[in-house]
C-alpha cells in the first residue's frame, strides 16, 4: 500500500490526540495520585462525619495512608459508619485514635489517624474504637455564645449576692455582656 | 351587509391558512426528522466500506479533522488564558486563587471542551459537508453514481460520517489539553500562583472517569449529532445554489442547537449520584 502525505498528517493528528488524553487522564486526572496498591479495610464509627465524602484522604502523619470506601448509617446505634481502606505498607496499632479534621478553615474534610501504643496490630475488618468527631463551626459558634452568656449571668449573680452594690452591678451587668459579644470577631 | 361577510370570510381564510402552515411545517420537521433517521440507519448498515477501504475514511479525517486543528489549538488556548484570568478575579477575593487550576481544568474536561469543539466542528467542518454533498447533488454526481450500481451512502456519507464520529474527540481532548495549558499560562507565569498547587488542586479535583470520561462520552455524542446532521443537510438540499446555501445555514443552526440541548440531558444524566 502506498504511503500518502494524508496518511501521515492523520498519523501526526491521531498521535496528538491520544497524547492530549494521555496528558488529561495523567497530569490533570487523578489516575496517577490515586493508586494506593493493595489495601486493607478497616471501620470507625462517629457521632458526626460532618462533610466528609467517600475517597476523601485518610492522613497519618500528614501522609495519605488511604481512602474513605464508603459511609453509611447505622440506625441501631445512630452513628455514622466510616469504612477506610489503608495501604497494607502501613501497619497501625489496634488502639489508633481516627478523627476528623479539615485541611484549612473552610477546605474539605478528611480522616486523620494517630497512632497508640498497643502490640496489636489493625486487621483486615476491624473496628476503630476511639473516635473524635467533625468540628461543626455552627455548634462552636452557638456554644462560645453559650458561655459567654452564661458567664456574664453567673457574674450578675455573684454580684447580687453583696446588697451593698446591686444597683450599680445591676445596672453594669447588662452593658458589660452586650460589649463582650460585641467585641467578638463574629 | 355583503362587505361584512366578505371581510368575516377573509379572517376566516387567513386563520385558517395561518394555522394550516403551522401545521404543514410541523409535519414537514416530522417528515425530515424520519429521513434524517433513515439516512443515520442506512449510514451504519453501509459503513462496512469506509473501514474495508480505508484511505476513503481517512482523506475524511484529513479534511475534518486534521483542517481543523488550527482554529481548535488557537481558540482553547485564547478559552483556558480567559477562564484563568476571569476564575482568578473572583477567587482571589476568598483567598483561595490556588483552585483556579481545579476551575479551568473542570469546566474545560466538562463543558466547554466538548461543546465549544462541536460548535466550531459545525461551523468548520460540517458546513464544508453540507456544502460538498449539495453540490455533488445538483451537479447530479450521486445520480451518476448510482447509475453505476454505487452506493452513494457506502461511498460518500459513510466514510465522511466515521471520519467526524473519529476526529470530534480526538480534537476535544486536544481542546481541554491545550486550554488547560493556557490556562497555567495565565495562572503561573503571569499572576504568579504557585505552579504545585495549581497541578496538585486539579488533580485532586479531576476524576478520569467522572470527569474526563464523561466528557469524552459527551464528544463522541455531539460528534454523531453534528455530522449526521451536516450529512443530512446536503443529501436532503434542494439541487440549486440557494438551496445548497439554506442548507448549509440550516447546519450550523440546528448543529448548534442540538449540542446545546443535547449537552445539558447529558450533564443531567451524569450528574446523578
Amino acid at each position: 500500500m502506498e504511503r500518502t502525505k494524508i496518511d501521515l498528517w492523520v498519523g501526526v493528528f491521531v498521535a496528538l490526540g491520544v497524547a492530549a488524553l494521555l496528558g488529561l487522564a495523567l497530569k490533570v486526572g487523578n489516575l496517577t495520585s490515586n493508586n494506593l496498591g493493595k489495601t486493607y479495610s478497616v471501620s470507625a464509627a462517629f457521632e458526626n462525619v460532618g462533610g466528609l465524602k467517600p475517597n476523601a484522604p485518610v492522613k497519618s502523619a500528614g501522609v495519605v495512608v488511604g481512602r474513605v470506601a464508603d459511609i453509611k448509617f447505622d440506625s441501631k446505634t445512630y452513628e455514622a459508619i466510616v469504612n477506610i481502606n489503608i495501604d497494607q505498607r502501613y501497619v497501625f496499632p489496634k488502639d489508633t485514635f481516627a478523627n476528623i479534621y479539615t485541611a484549612g478553615l473552610l477546605g474539605e474534610q478528611y480522616v486523620g489517624l494517630e497512632a497508640g501504643g498497643e502490640d496489636d496490630s489493625l486487621k483486615n475488618g476491624d473496628k476503630i474504637t476511639q473516635t473524635q468527631d467533625a468540628v461543626v463551626l455552627e455548634k462552636m459558634i452557638s456554644q462560645f455564645l453559650f458561655s459567654k452568656a452564661s458567664e456574664s449571668e453567673s457574674d450578675s449573680e455573684a454580684a447580687g449576692a453583696k446588697p451593698v452594690n446591686k444597683k450599680s452591678s445591676e445596672t453594669k451587668s447588662p452593658e458589660a455582656a452586650s460589649t463582650e459579644l460585641g467585641d467578638t470577631p463574629f | 351587509m355583503n362587505l361584512k361577510r366578505m371581510i368575516k370570510s377573509n379572517l376566516l381564510t387567513s386563520i385558517t391558512r395561518f394555522l394550516s402552515g403551522i401545521g404543514y411545517r410541523m409535519i414537514a420537521r416530522v417528515w425530515r426528522l424520519g429521513a434524517g433517521t433513515r439516512l443515520f440507519f442506512l449510514t451504519i448498515v453501509y459503513s462496512g466500506e469506509s473501514f474495508r477501504r480505508f484511505h476513503l475514511t481517512l482523506r475524511e479525517i484529513y479534511f475534518t479533522g486534521v483542517m481543523s486543528l488550527l482554529i481548535i489549538i488557537v481558540s482553547a488556548f485564547f478559552v483556558g488564558m480567559v477562564l484563568a484570568l476571569q476564575g482568578y478575579n473572583t477567587l482571589q477575593k476568598y483567598g483561595s486563587s490556588e483552585a483556579i487550576g481545579v476551575l479551568v481544568a473542570l469546566s474545560l474536561v466538562r463543558e466547554l471542551g466538548p461543546v465549544v469543539t462541536a460548535l466550531l466542528f459545525a461551523g468548520r467542518a460540517g458546513t464544508a459537508i453540507t456544502a460538498e454533498i449539495g453540490l455533488m447533488k445538483t451537479t447530479e454526481q450521486l445520480s451518476a453514481m448510482e447509475m453505476m450500481a454505487v452506493n452513494p451512502i457506502a461511498r460518500v456519507v459513510a466514510p465522511r460520517f466515521w471520519a467526524g464520529v473519529i476526529s470530534m474527540p480526538i480534537l476535544a481532548a486536544l481542546f481541554s489539553m491545550v486550554g488547560v495549558l493556557g490556562g497555567y499560562l495565565v495562572a503561573v507565569p503571569l499572576i504568579g500562583v504557585d505552579s504545585g498547587a495549581f497541578w496538585s488542586q486539579m488533580q485532586a479535583n479531576v476524576d478520569v472517569r467522572d470527569d474526563i470520561v464523561n466528557g469524552v462520552i459527551k464528544s463522541v455524542v455531539f460528534a454523531v449529532a453534528c455530522t449526521m446532521i451536516a450529512l443530512f443537510e446536503g443529501f436532503d438540499a434542494p439541487p440549486t445554489a440557494e438551496g445548497v446555501s439554506h442548507a448549509t445555514t440550516r447546519t450550523v443552526v440546528i448543529s448548534s442547537l442540538t449540542v446545546l440541548g443535547l449537552d445539558f440531558v447529558l450533564t443531567s444524566f451524569m450528574m446523578v449520584v
